[in-house]
């Protein structure tokens, strides 16, 4: 049935994409040359696969806010947690819940009697409020690829007891903020396969011409991304700057047009901050007028003030988030990383996702690259510090 | 909540499909899916929703980059977050 087994993870496809990476890069003639992802799938793939050891030195691979759940502002996950502390139920995906605002998190709401429900889809909150009288409010966070099924729901329907408390964030305002930061430096972007799929790879096109920085769609697969960071070097070599599709499978340049209609119908974009990050101009998604009914900040008074009294965590203070998904520091960088802050406990956002960048070098045995000075105990996938000059690319998922 | 999974449609009712993901099935909804579907199509579900028909020329690919994803996660060494992620997205609206 397999037609062509190693069509993703040919080790010799491999190892000529990385070569012609080191050349571009060498090419480049800088040090370093960084670039930016901005999804969590891709720090998932680049970790999994230990890619950060067969890339050239001289590239930084940075992981940008590509973490839904990350960048969720804290005032945002207290409008959630008051809400629910008034007596609210409140439904929101899975990893919300654990996320800490500035007087704690969902999790905590829940534990001190409010109904927090966990659904997978928001198709499933609005069924809840079918099934009870009582309001439901679902706190719908993610990215246009969450935020259109938002609007799907809301432009069918909805049950009369259900709203929603929008913190959906839109990816390309970010991206220009990002490329600003005189810290950052980032000279190209791999932008996420799946939410393109959504907006189409052409959206990107206003931004490349203004900031004159390339993009570059990427698959999931280590392949996809190798052969998208090579386009991407290359472009930035040749003194480029376009947006170029590298997930024809699953991107086209105008996308889902269907999906759009419905995200605009019912969001706006406003300004608004991302965690940690900035003020991003048009980065948040909120509803429209038109659906002021549904809208849970108009319907219900949200006493954020109540929760003054509940002091934060001291330990919250020193998490640096923020500078992680900013790019211009590693979880190896916070001095709670690993200690104070695990995904059993997490501290900050970004160790309570899957997709969060320290919940992901946590698990793949602390530093994902594969060049760390000491290798960690235990770790499959770390090798001596000093690797052979051409390191065997660890694309064919075996253990090193 | 990045990644999309692909199944197979074996039903098809005005708003809705049954999709089939490697044995799991489960109703997903239509409102945004980019183009018309039918029976034996596949599309791409994110978080219930099916957001792309993936064009037949282009299953084979989509699947095999899956079930590798799948298949290599079998327990030894770190849980590997991408397939679970994957995995919970199959099995999520599993009734």
């Amino acid at each position: 049935m397999t037609a062509n087994p190693l069509e993703f993870r040919d080790p010799q496809r491999a190892r000529e994409l990385t070569e012609a990476l080191e050349r571009a890069v060498a090419a480049i003639g800088r040090n370093p040359v960084s670039v930016m992802h901005v999804c969590g799938s891709h720090e998932q793939a680049i970790a999994r696969f230990g890619l950060r050891a067969t890339l050239p030195r001289a590239l930084n691979v940075i992981m940008g806010p590509g973490c839904p759940v990350c960048i969720t502002d804290m005032p945002e996950i207290d409008e959630g947690v008051a809400l629910a502390l008034q007596g609210v139920r409140i439904a929101t995906y899975g990893d919300m819940i654990r996320v800490p605002g500035s007087a704690g998190s969902l999790a905590d709401a829940r534990a001190a009697g409010a109904k927090v429900d966990v659904v997978y889809s928001v198709a499933q909150a609005a069924d809840l409020a079918r099934e009870t009288t009582e309001e439901i409010v679902f706190f719908g966070t993610g990215f246009e690829t969450t935020a259109v099924a938002t609007a799907a729901i809301l432009l069918n329907d909805p049950p009369p007891n259900f709203s929603v408390l929008s913190a959906h964030k839109f990816i390309p305002p970010v991206m220009e903020i990002v490329s600003e930061m005189p810290d950052t430096r980032v000279e190209g972007f791999l932008a996420a396969g799946h939410a393109a799929t959504i907006t189409g790879s052409g959206i990107f096109e206003a931004f490349v011409a203004r900031h004159h920085i390339p993009v570059v769609v990427a698959g999931f697969e280590p392949l996809d991304i190798l052969a998208a960071l090579l386009r991407l070097t290359e472009m930035i070599r040749d003194g480029q700057a376009e947006v170029s599709n590298m997930f024809p499978r699953c991107v086209t340049r105008e996308g889902n047009r269907n999906a759009q209609e419905q995200l605009w119908k019912v969001f706006k974009p406003i300004g608004g901050r991302w965690r940690g990050i900035a003020h991003i101009p048009n980065g948040n998604l909120r509803l429209r007028d038109e659906y002021a009914h549904v809208d849970a900040r108009k319907r219900f008074t949200i006493d954020v003030n109540a929760l003054w009294h509940r002091s934060p965590s001291s330990l919250v203070r020193q998490c640096i988030c923020g500078n992680i998904m900013a790019g211009i520091a590693s979880p190896s960088d916070c001095p709670l990383f690993g200690r104070e802050c695990v995904p059993e406990a997490p501290v900050g956002a970004c160790m309570v996702s899957s997709e969060g960048t320290c919940k992901i070098w946590h698990q793949y045995g602390g530093v994902p690259d594969l060049r760390a000075p000491a290798p960690i105990e235990g770790c499959l996938r770390c090798v001596p510090a000093e690797p052979a000059p051409v390191p065997a690319p660890r694309v064919d998922g075996g253990v090193a | 909540m990045c990644l999309g999974v692909p199944g197979r449609v074996t039903e098809v009712d005005e708003m809705t499909a049954v999709v089939d993901f490697w044995g799991v099935k489960r109703r997903v909804r239509l409102d945004l899916c980019d183009e018309p579907v039918q029976p034996g199509d596949y599309v791409l579900n994110h978080v219930g929703f099916a957001i792309r028909r993936i064009p037949a020329e282009d299953v084979q690919t989509t699947l095999e980059l899956y079930e590798q994803l799948l298949r290599e996660n079998t327990g030894q060494g770190p849980e590997d977050l991408m397939a679970a992620d994957v995995r919970a997205e199959i099995e999520a609206g599993r009734s």
